[in-house]
C-alpha cells in the first residue's frame, strides 16, 4: 500500500479520524519536581538529585514556574483553567522510569476543553483540545549494542539528567479529517509554543514530540472504529506522508472485507522509508491514583488574570490578519515560520509585501539567519534593490544580512551592468566564439538564448544584468 | 558521674551538659555502655555509631529514617548495603539542634507491622519481659528508650507504630497531626498516613523533640506552619472536656487488665477537675481498619515499585530487565511487603479502584468528620492505645489478621490524620498498659499539658521491672 500519493482522491465513501497526542518540554530552569537544572545535554547523570533518582524517602516539589506557563498555553488554547487541579501517579515499571510511577495527571488536569483555530486554504478549521496538562520526562535508556536498539542489546544504560524535565501533553478531540490538517495544527502548534517562550519545540532534539492516532469510517457516520498509533514521526512532512499511507491501508482493509487490528506503527526516527515496526497494544493497567506527594494546585484568579495578559496577538490570529494581505499560503509560511514581524518591519521600512515575502519564504530562510538578528531597514534596502543587484551578491548579502553591523550599502553599489555600451563588446565577443549556435538559433533553435546569456553573464563574472543581455543578444541576433 | 541511663530523662540530660557536669562524649559512652550490655538480648538496634558525631543530647531514629552516610535498611533485605546521600530533613533538624546519633533502631519492613517481627534483620524483644513482642512497627525505638539504651528515639507512624510500640514498652509516642512533621527522606510506606513523631520517656521530652523535628519543609510540599510548641507545666486538668468514645473503650478484644487500667487513670484525669462525658464515633471504629488496608496497601505498592535493583540496594541477577527486578523483588522483600504490596495493587487496579480505594478515600472523609463532630464537644478524647498488652513473639505471626486487629484503637486518629499521644497508664499482668490521648488538628499542647499532668498523678515508673 506505499507509495500513495496523497493528492489523489482517496477511497471515496471514508472519512478519516485523526487525533493528536503531543509533548511538548518546558524550557524552565530547573525540572518539574526538583531543583535539578533542567536541559540535558551535560555528562550523563550529572543534572541528579535524590528526587530524579528516587532515592528512599525524596519527594517531589513541583514547580510552580512550569504550572505557570501550563496555564499560560491553556489559556492560549482557549482551555478551561482548572479552580483545583491534582497531580496523579501513572505506574508501570521501566528502567527509565526511576519511582516506577511517572507524575502525571488524570481526571482533573490543568486545562481542558479548548480549541486552536487553525487558518488553511479553504477557510479556518477548529481542532478541539481536551486537555493540556503537566507531567515528567522519563530517563533515558541507551542500549549498548552496534544496532544502538533495544534487540540484541547486551546492556541497557540509564541517563537520568532528562528524567524529571517537565513536560506539556496535549492531547486534541478526533476531529481532524486529513493528514494536511493535521500537519497544519502541528505547525500552528509549535509556533505558538515558542512564541509563548515555553518550549524550542525542536522536533529533532525531542524537546516536541507527537503521537498520532488514525481510524476511518464510512462517510456520514460518526462511529469511532478501531485505530492505529502511529509514533516517532520526527517532522510534520513525514508524519503527513505516514498518516496518509496509514488512512489508505486502512481503507483497503475495509474494502476488501478485513478488520484493523489495534496496533501501534513505530517509526524509525529520520527514516520515512523504512516500513514501520508495529506492536500489539498491551491492555496496561496503571493503577492512577492522586499523588499524596503533592498538594491540589489551587491557581489564583490574578495568577491566570497575568498570564492571559502576557500573550500577545497569536500566530492563528496573525495568519488570518496577514492572509487578507498575502496569499494564504505566504501568510502561513511566514508566521509558522516565526518570520511575520520582520516581514511587517521590512515592509514598514519601505520594501514591497510581496516581494519581501517571497524573500524571507525563499532566499532567507534557505540562509538559515535568525530573524532576530536582522535589522529591518537594512534588509528592506535589499529586497527593494532586489531585481537591480547580482543574483550571487544579493545572496551573499543575504547570508549575512544577520551579521552586527551588517549595512547594505557596499552590496548595493554592486548593481548589475546594464549599460548596453558596456555589454555590446561582450555579447559580441560570444557570438564570435559561437558560430555553430548562431547558425542554429537563426535556424529556429530558439531555446539557445539561454546559452548565449549564461556565456555572457559567466564573461562578465555574474555581474551583468541579465535582462539587459537577454534583450541585446535577441536584438543582435535577430537584427 | 555515673549515669543512670535507665532513669535519665532528655531533659535532665540536656541539664547536666547546660551545667557541663557530663560531656557529650560520656553520655554517649554510658549510653553505648548500656547497649553493649542489653542490646544483645533485646536487638533494638540494626547500626550502633562508635563516636558521637555532636556535642548534644544522643538520639537514636529509626531506620526507616534517612540518615546521610549511615546505612537505612528500613528492615529490609532490599536496602541491605543502602547508605543514603542525604539526611531526612528531620534528621538533619535533630543534628542542627546539636543531637547526636546514637544508633538506628530496628522496625518491621518498610513498617509494616505491629510487632517488630517483620524485620528481615530478626526481632525486637519487650525489656519489660523478653519473651514477648516490644510492638511495631518502631518497636526498636521503643525498647532502646525503655530499656535505657537512649533517651529519646524518633519513630514513624502509620497506623499506629509510634503509639503502640510506647503502650507495650511503657513509654511515651507522640504520632504527631499530619503535615506537621517533614517526610522527607523518610521511607515511604503510605504517604498520606506516614508521619514522624518523638518516642520518649516523657512527655515534656515528647513536646521538645516535638518543637525540634516540627515545622514547615520546603522540601514536602504536604507541610505546614505549626503553632508554637509549648512545654506543659500544668498539674491540673480544670475546665478540660474529655471525650470517651463507646466504641474505642468498648471495643471486643480489649483485655480486662487494659480497660480497668484505662478506666483508673479516666478516673484520676476527673479527680485532677477535667470534664470527662461520653461520645460516639461509630464508623470510625467499624470502618477505620478496613479502609485503612485499602489505603495504606494501595500507597505502598507505588511507593515499593522503586526498589527495582537498578539504581541502589539488592540486585539479583536476571535474563533482562523484567526479570531481574522480579528477581530482585522476590528475594529482598518479605512476606509482609509481598502481602500489601498484592493487596494494594489488586485495589487500585482497574474495574476495582472505585470499589476499593476510592470507596475508602470517602470513607476517611466520613471518619474525619466524625472526628470534627466530637471535638466540638471535647477538647480531646481517650481510650487504650492497644487492646492488649505485649504478646509473646511468634503469637501472631502466623495470623495477619490478628496482627492487624492490634491496630484497630490506633488507626481511626491516624485515618482522620489527627494527633494522637500514648502515656503509660499502669499495668496489667506486670505489663504496662498504654492510655491514648487523640486531639483535634494541630492539639498537640492541649495533648501535652494533659499527658503531663496525668503522667505526674500516675506516677508509672517507666523503668521496666525487671531493669531496676
Amino acid at each position: 500500500m506505499s507509495g500513495v500519493d496523497s493528492t489523489e482522491p482517496r477511497g471515496a465513501g471514508w472519512q478519516p479520524v485523526i487525533g493528536l497526542e503531543i509533548h511538548v518540554a518546558l524550557k524552565t530552569r530547573t525540572k518539574m519536581f526538583c531543583r535539578c537544572a533542567n536541559g540535558s545535554g551535560g555528562e550523563p547523570n550529572t543534572q541528579t538529585c535524590p528526587v530524579c533518582l528516587a532515592f528512599p524517602g525524596a519527594l517531589p516539589v513541583a514547580n510552580r514556574r512550569a504550572i505557570e506557563e501550563c496555564i499560560k498555553l491553556g489559556i492560549a488554547l482557549d482551555c478551561t483553567i482548572a479552580e483545583r487541579a491534582v497531580f496523579h501517579r501513572k505506574n508501570y515499571f521501566y528502567p527509565d522510569l526511576p519511582k516506577a510511577y511517572q507524575i502525571s495527571q488524570y481526571d482533573e488536569p490543568l486545562c481542558s476543553d479548548g480549541s486552536l483555530v487553525v487558518p488553511t486554504a479553504h477557510g479556518d478549521v477548529t481542532i478541539g483540545i481536551v486537555r493540556a496538562h503537566l507531567e515528567e520526562d522519563a530517563a533515558k535508556n541507551v542500549h549498548v549494542a552496534a544496532s544502538g536498539r533495544i534487540h540484541g542489546a547486551t546492556a541497557t544504560l540509564v541517563d537520568f539528567n532528562r528524567g524529571g524535565t517537565p513536560l506539556v501533553e496535549i492531547v486534541t478531540t478526533p476531529d481532524i479529517h486529513d493528514a494536511e490538517t493535521a500537519k497544519r495544527f502541528l505547525h500552528l502548534l509549535r509556533q505558538t509554543v515558542v512564541e509563548l517562550g515555553l518550549s524550542d519545540a525542536e522536533l529533532e532534539k525531542g524537546s516536541m514530540r507527537f503521537d498520532v492516532n488514525v481510524s476511518v469510517r464510512p462517510e456520514g457516520s460518526d462511529e469511532l472504529r478501531t485505530r492505529t498509533e502511529l509514533k516517532n514521526m520526527n517532522s510534520f512532512n513525514f508524519a503527513a506522508k505516514g498518516i496518509e499511507r496509514e488512512i489508505a491501508r486502512q481503507i483497503q482493509i475495509y474494502e476488501s472485507g478485513g478488520e484493523v487490528q489495534q496496533e501501534t506503527l513505530h517509526f524509525v526516527p529520520g527514516d520515512e522509508e523504512s516500513p514501520p515496526m508495529r506492536s500489539k497494544e498491551e491492555a496496561q493497567d496503571y493503577r492512577y491514583f492522586p499523588e499524596p506527594d503533592l498538594v491540589p494546585v489551587h491557581p489564583p484568579q490574578e495568577t491566570v488574570e497575568r498570564l492571559r495578559g502576557e500573550i500577545g496577538e497569536l500566530p492563528g490570529a496573525r495568519i488570518r490578519r496577514i492572509a487578507d494581505t498575502l496569499s494564504f499560503y505566504d501568510a502561513d509560511v511566514l508566521v509558522t515560520g516565526g518570520l511575520d514581524r520582520l516581514w511587517s518591519d521590512v515592509v514598514d521600512a519601505g520594501a514591497d509585501e510581496k516581494e519581501a515575502a517571497n524573500v524571507l519564504a525563499n532566499q532567507f530562510v534557505a540562509a538559515g539567519v535568525d530573524p532576530d538578528s536582522v535589522a529591518p531597514g537594512e534588509l528592506a534596502k535589499l529586497v527593494c534593490a532586489r531585481a537591480e543587484i547580482p543574483r550571487a551578491v544579493f545572496d551573499e548579502a543575504l547570508a549575512k544580512v544577520g551579521e552586527d553591523g551588517f549595512s547594505a550599502g557596499p552590496y548595493l553599489a554592486q548593481k548589475a551592468v546594464a549599460d548596453a555600451s558596456e555589454l555590446d563588446p561582450v555579447i559580441d565577443r560570444v557570438l564570435e566564439a559561437n558560430p555553430g549556435q548562431v547558425e542554429q538559433y537563426r535556424g529556429g533553435k530558439q531555446g539557445l538564448i539561454g546559452f548565449f546569456v549564461g556565456a555572457v553573464m559567466k564573461e562578465t563574472g555574474g555581474k551583468a544584468d541579465p535582462r539587459v543581455v537577454n534583450e541585446r543578444v535577441r536584438a543582435k541576433l535577430d537584427g | 558521674m555515673s549515669i543512670d541511663t535507665l532513669r535519665l530523662t532528655a531533659e535532665e540530660a540536656m541539664g547536666l551538659l547546660e551545667r557541663k557536669e557530663v560531656s557529650g562524649r560520656e553520655l554517649h559512652d554510658a549510653y553505648r555502655a548500656a547497649i553493649d550490655a542489653r542490646d544483645g538480648e533485646l536487638h533494638a538496634f540494626l547500626w550502633v555509631q562508635d563516636e558521637p558525631d555532636r556535642g548534644g543530647v544522643p538520639i537514636a531514629i529509626k531506620d526507616v529514617i534517612s540518615t546521610k552516610g549511615v546505612p537505612t535498611t528500613a528492615g529490609s533485605k532490599i536496602l541491605e548495603g543502602y547508605v543514603p546521600v542525604f539526611d531526612a530533613t528531620v534528621t538533619a533538624r535533630c543534628k542542627a539542634a546539636g543531637l547526636s546519633l546514637l544508633g538506628k533502631t530496628n522496625t518491621d519492613e518498610f513498617a509494616m507491622g505491629s510487632s517488630t517481627e517483620n524485620s528481615a534483620y530478626g526481632p525486637t524483644h519487650n525489656p519489660w519481659d523478653p519473651t514477648r513482642v516490644p510492638g511495631g512497627s518502631g518497636g526498636g525505638s521503643a525498647a532502646a528508650v525503655s530499656a535505657g539504651l537512649a533517651p529519646w528515639a524518633l519513630g514513624s507512624d502509620t497506623g499506629g507504630s509510634i503509639k503502640q510500640p510506647a503502650a507495650l514498652c511503657g513509654i511515651v509516642g507522640l504520632r504527631p497531626t499530619y503535615g506537621t512533621v517533614s517526610r522527607y527522606g523518610v521511607v515511604a510506606f503510605a504517604s498520606s498516613l506516614d508521619q514522624v513523631g518523638p518516642t520518649t520517656k516523657t512527655v515534656r521530652d515528647c513536646a521538645l523533640l516535638y518543637g525540634i523535628i516540627s515545622g514547615r519543609d520546603e522540601n514536602d510540599s504536604t507541610t505546614v506552619d505549626v503553632p508554637k510548641v509549648d512545654l506543659p507545666t500544668a498539674e491540673d486538668l480544670k475546665g478540660v472536656r474529655i471525650g470517651v468514645p463507646r466504641e474505642l473503650n468498648e471495643a471486643e478484644g480489649i483485655e480486662p487488665g487494659v480497660r480497668n487500667a484505662v478506666r483508673a487513670a479516666i478516673d484520676r484525669a476527673a479527680a485532677l477537675g477535667a470534664e470527662i462525658g461520653e461520645c460516639s464515633l461509630p464508623r470510625s471504629v467499624d470502618y477505620g481498619l478496613a479502609c485503612y488496608y485499602l489505603i495504606a496497601p494501595a500507597e505502598a505498592s507505588s511507593n515499593l515499585a522503586r526498589y527495582d535493583g537498578v539504581r541502589y540496594g539488592l540486585r539479583a541477577e536476571g535474563a533482562d530487565f523484567r526479570e531481574m527486578v522480579m528477581n530482585t523483588r522476590r528475594a529482598g522483600f518479605g512476606d509482609e511487603p509481598k502481602r500489601r504490596i498484592m493487596l494494594g495493587t489488586y485495589a487500585l487496579s482497574s474495574g476495582y479502584y472505585d470499589a476499593y480505594y476510592a470507596k475508602a478515600q470517602k470513607v476517611r472523609t466520613v471518619i474525619k468528620r466524625e472526628h470534627d463532630a466530637v471535638f466540638e464537644n471535647f477538647d480531646l478524647i481517650v481510650s487504650p492505645t492497644s487492646p492488649t498488652v505485649a504478646f509473646e513473639l511468634g503469637a501472631k505471626t502466623a495470623d495477619p489478621l490478628a496482627m492487624y486487629l492490634n491496630d484497630l484503637l490506633t488507626i481511626p486518629s491516624c485515618m482522620a490524620g489527627l494527633p494522637g499521644l500514648s502515656i503509660p497508664c499502669g499495668l496489667s499482668a506486670g505489663l504496662p498498659v498504654g492510655l491514648q490521648l487523640v486531639g483535634p488538628q494541630f492539639g498537640e499542647n492541649t495533648l501535652f499539658k494533659v499527658g503531663h499532668a496525668l503522667e505526674r498523678a500516675l506516677e508509672f515508673d517507666f523503668v521496666p521491672e525487671r531493669l531496676r
